[in-house]
């Protein structure tokens, strides 16, 4: 099959896993009974919604870190600008029906007593202008400081380290009353969503379904980038950089590209969370968070496609689940699991089953050999132009000078 | 018609330019900045003379770190088509002198150019490498993680735009041109191996062909024979004269016995700059080499 070959069995799975989630998953939340077996329950559709987005985020993240060697700690930053972008759009569709009923401004502009919309709101009432803004955002602060801090050759813990300053500084920023961003409150109370009501059943079942079909498309993305001569260049610059400046290539560009990429998948994943959860604040700022998406990536396996998606999925099921069940254990949970993983499975758990299966393959192939049920050994390789008689001469053992 | 009408007719030109008619301004072109643009070009073509027919021609470049002269006053020609080894003793500056050539350091003072007239000091190492220029590294440092092919199709001479990688679609030719390396650097069998897998001698060999891939006109290739074995030492030597037939090869080495299977000219380097020069008999037969390496 073409497109097997193309993108790789496992992705395509996926991809499918997705889309039939996608259409599933709304059918037997709106259309089963409750009592049925089958029945998702209303609260479970925007927190796997929720779990979904994370999984793109670790997905975007996984693009730099895994395939190029760019640990970023501050991809949460580029998921929040995505958020506040969606979030700008879904204030501005409150219009009257604000506590305060003033048709423009939000609610947090007249309690702060302003006047009039600042500059950067304008324009956010439209659908269309906030989506653009979800990527252009995040892609531009990526693209500028990917720029500076590619071309000065930051690389390895300085980058990690300047990546966290920047989430942190806009962080900070975002706290600000002044900044028009609704300081530390953030932007909620969201009605509607191009006209849907956002509380509403179906909504939400559309919601997780975008969020899906948006997931099967990054995973589509970075499957093609990373089968391509550019993703065998990623990896080329993430083992051995300085091999691939002598060879020609501007390894500052790939990671700038890749880094752009990820961060534009990163604010389309913050777009599609805020609806779902319903509030922005500038806590997805958080350096933790950021971190916390590192450890995602970690655990499902990083290098892979599947890992990352696997891994935030399964972090934030079990972060679900003991929150509730132990919720003073969870940090102690989470930190130990990053520890056992660092320890135990470097790879992740995609990485290792995968090496682990390699490595029984190679087992039963060398277990064959030895039998002599497997093909002969080549011979040596010898070069064509070598002059064959002169071999055993050029083989014995030399005289020092 | 007298001077002064045809001074009318050629309108601007000044009047001291006019009257002074030396022969060959004349001849260039009528016009003063032409004239003058000539003279400039025959200053620079005098000047260039020297290295006008070298590929390589470092001339006092000396480079310092912290205080110590890793090179110091160096002047060293590489001819088109030569092949040069290099050697000297630990910390003579072998490596310091390649960083220089590929632009992964900028000397302090003295002059790097390249075919006569490019400045290498003005360039970065991806631009070196795209003029050019291929460089293997003592350590051998290929892409493990990855095949054989596919380390050779990332070295192939061609486009190194992001975006023609991106969409980048192999075909025969390719296909082929990978193949006739393969089968240089008697690597054929390994073309689905992981470069992790490789031997140490065929990870070198598998550099050196990734330097063919580039399709360079100089190839700097530092110390390819460390840590192998004497049948795999005959044969890089095989295939650096090989190689050597089409391109011009910089070759630093500490093996002697190598050296002297090359059977090419060399270059002696001692503190930074060179001690001697010639064949290898020469060389090894001039009393300060010996001093340096048997220590006085």
């Amino acid at each position: 099959m073409m497109l097997g070959r193309l993108l790789g069995p496992r992705v395509w799975l996926l991809v499918a896993a997705l889309l039939a989630a996608a259409i599933l998953v709304p059918m037997a939340n709106l259309w089963l009974p409750a009592d049925s077996p089958l029945h998702v329950p209303s609260y479970m559709v925007p927190l796997f919604g929720k779990y979904l987005c994370y999984a793109l985020l670790a997905l975007a993240l996984d693009l730099v870190w895994g395939f190029v060697g760019i640990l970023s700690l501050g991809h949460g930053a580029f998921f929040a600008l995505g958020g506040y972008a969606m979030g700008m759009y879904l204030m501005r569709q409150i219009g009257s029906r604000g506590v305060y009923g003033n048709p423009v401004l939000p609610d947090f502009m007249v309690f702060l007593n302003w006047d009039r919309l600042p500059w950067f709101w304008h324009g956010f009432d439209q659908f269309w202008f906030a989506a653009l803004m979800v990527v252009l955002v995040p892609g531009l602060l990526a693209f500028v400081f990917g720029y500076f801090a590619f071309r000065s050759r930051v690389t390895g813990v300085y980058l990690s380290i300047i990546t966290q300053a920047m989430t942190y500084a806009l962080l900070l920023a975002f706290f600000r009353n002044d900044m028009g961003f609704g300081g530390n409150n953030g932007l909620t109370d969201f009605k509607e969503l191009l006209g849907f009501s956002i509380a509403s059943q179906g909504t939400r079942a559309g919601l997780f379904a975008a969020t899906c079909i948006a997931l099967a498309l990054g995973v589509l993305l970075v499957g093609g980038v990373t089968r391509s001569k550019l993703g065998k260049l990623m990896i080329a610059v993430r083992d051995a950089e300085s091999r691939t400046r002598f060879l020609g290539w501007r390894a500052e560009h790939v990671k700038l590209f890749a880094f752009t990429v990820s961060a534009v998948m990163a604010g389309i994943a913050g777009a599609l969370y805020v609806p779902q959860v319903g509030i922005i604040n500038p806590g997805e700022f958080a350096p933790v968070n950021s971190i916390e998406v590192v450890v995602w990536a970690a655990v499902g396996g990083r290098g892979t496609i599947l890992g990352p998606v696997l891994g935030a999925l399964l972090v934030n099921a079990g972060k679900s689940y003991f929150t509730v069940a132990a919720p003073e254990f969870w940090l102690f949970v989470l930190g130990g699991l990053f520890v056992v993983v660092t320890l135990f499975l470097p790879r992740g758990i995609v990485g290792t089953i995968d090496h682990g299966w390699n490595a029984l393959r190679d087992r039963r192939r060398s277990l064959s050999a030895e039998d002599g049920t497997g093909a002969p050994p080549q011979l040596p390789p010898q070069s064509p132009a070598a002059d064959r008689t002169s071999m055993p001469d050029g083989a014995l053992p030399s005289p020092a000078e | 018609m007298t001077m002064e009408s045809a001074q009318t007719i050629a309108g601007p030109v000044p009047a001291s330019a006019a009257s002074d008619v030396s022969l060959a301004r004349a001849v260039v072109s009528p016009h003063p900045y032409a004239t003058q643009r000539a003279a400039e070009l025959a200053a620079k073509a005098a000047t260039v003379s020297p290295r006008r027919d070298t590929l390589l021609y470092l001339n006092g470049v000396t480079k310092s770190f912290d205080g110590f002269k890793a090179i110091n006053n160096l002047s060293l020609v590489v001819a088109k088509g030569e092949m040069r080894a290099i050697i000297g003793p630990n910390g003579a500056g072998k490596t310091t002198m390649m960083d220089i050539i590929t632009g992964k350091t900028r000397p302090d003072t003295g002059e790097v150019y390249y075919r006569g007239d490019v400045d290498l000091t003005a360039h970065d190492e991806a631009s070196i490498a795209a003029m050019g220029i291929g460089r293997k590294f003592q350590k051998p440092t290929v892409f493990e993680s990855q095949t054989v092919e596919d380390n050779l199709r990332l070295s192939l001479a061609g486009s190194r735009s992001i975006f023609a990688a991106l969409f980048h679609r192999k075909d025969e030719s390719e296909r082929d041109a990978i193949g006739r390396i393969l089968a240089t650097t008697r690597l054929t069998e390994k073309r689905r191996t992981l470069a992790a897998d490789l031997s140490h001698g065929q990870k070198q060999w598998l550099e050196i062909g990734m330097l063919l891939a580039q399709d360079p006109e100089l190839l700097l290739v530092d110390e390819p024979v460390a840590g192998m074995t004497d049948a795999e030492t005959a044969e890089t030597a095989r295939l650096l004269r090989e190689i050597a037939q089409t391109r011009s090869v910089v070759v630093v080495e500490h093996d002697m016995h190598f050296v002297r299977e090359l059977g090419v000219k060399v270059t002696c380097l001692h503190e930074g700059s060179v001690l001697s020069e010639g064949s290898l008999d020469a060389v090894s037969a001039d009393p300060r080499v010996i001093e340096v390496y048997l220590g006085r």
